[in-house]
């Protein structure tokens, strides 16, 4: 656990960076982690997963899976990895402040 | 060698349920991860990408210590059918999709799958047999090209 700088405020990550505290998160932040994370510019497509992200987790207490990102996001799979290369449930988790996903599916 | 893994190619070789899922979930499991994964179905392991049988992969109720049956309960017809019902019914709720959704769903994802030309060839298959998510049917040497600068699993 560390505490970083993002959008000119301290928040608390993990050691992968994601953050500890989902409420510490805001907007402004989502375009820093994501360039932190090799994603220059975050579209609408983009924010659309991590808005479905971050309100499943509040909602329910857990990231949704990487099948229902894909079947109900509205977002489809072979889409979601365009737009996140690098794993599209735990990147869109980063960017959306919340923890990492520790489903396997 | 680095210390982390960037590139997987994962070998499915039998064709019961418990025989496949394992190396799907590895296979998902890796592009989840943005690790580049390639999936090589050999033998029975072709049933999972076969489009008349995807649907109707069982789970090995003979022969099986893990599921505490005796040898003759397991063989009773309809006990197969039934452990697989229960077992997909579970694996729904943890929102484990069946085999041909979840095959779907990895090559989407940008996993290569490929089937193996010796057992296409031994169980007179061909490229019509298989979804038309399979990439190629390649030989054991070409598998091992394309593994190339990565990891084998083999299951």
């Amino acid at each position: 656990m560390s505490t970083v700088q993002l959008a000119g405020r301290s928040v608390e990550v993990d050691a992968e960076g994601f953050l500890l505290h989902a409420d510490q998160w805001d907007e402004q932040m989502a375009g820093e982690i994501a360039r932190e994370n090799g994603i220059q510019t975050l579209t609408d497509r983009h924010m659309q997963v991590v808005e479905f992200m971050r309100g499943t987790y509040l909602e329910t207490g857990s990231a949704p899976s990487i099948r229902s990102l894909g079947k109900t996001s509205g977002v489809p799979i072979k889409e979601l990895y365009e737009l996140f290369p690098k794993g599209p449930a735990k990147l869109a988790a980063k960017i959306g402040g919340i923890p990492k996903p520790r489903g396997c599916i | 060698m680095s210390d982390t893994i960037e590139k997987v190619s994962i070998i499915i070789s039998k064709g019961s349920l418990e025989g496949i899922y394992p190396g799907l979930i590895m296979a998902n499991g890796a592009r989840m991860e943005g690790i580049e994964s390639n999936v090589f179905f050999t033998f029975f392991g072709l049933d999972a990408i076969n489009s008349a049988k995807h649907e109707h992969v069982k789970v090995a109720t003979v022969g099986n210590p893990g599921l505490h049956l005796a040898t003759w309960a397991g063989g009773v017809p309809g006990v197969s059918a039934l452990v697989t019902h229960q077992l997909a019914h579970e694996m729904e709720k943890l929102d484990i999709p069946p085999i041909p959704e979840f095959v779907e769903l990895i090559a989407d994802s940008g996993a290569g799958l490929y089937a193996c030309k010796a057992s296409v060839d031994l169980f007179k298959l061909g490229r019509e047999d298989f979804i038309p998510q399979v990439k190629d049917i390649i030989t054991v040497g070409e598998f091992y090209g394309l593994a190339g600068g990565g990891q084998i699993v083999f299951t």
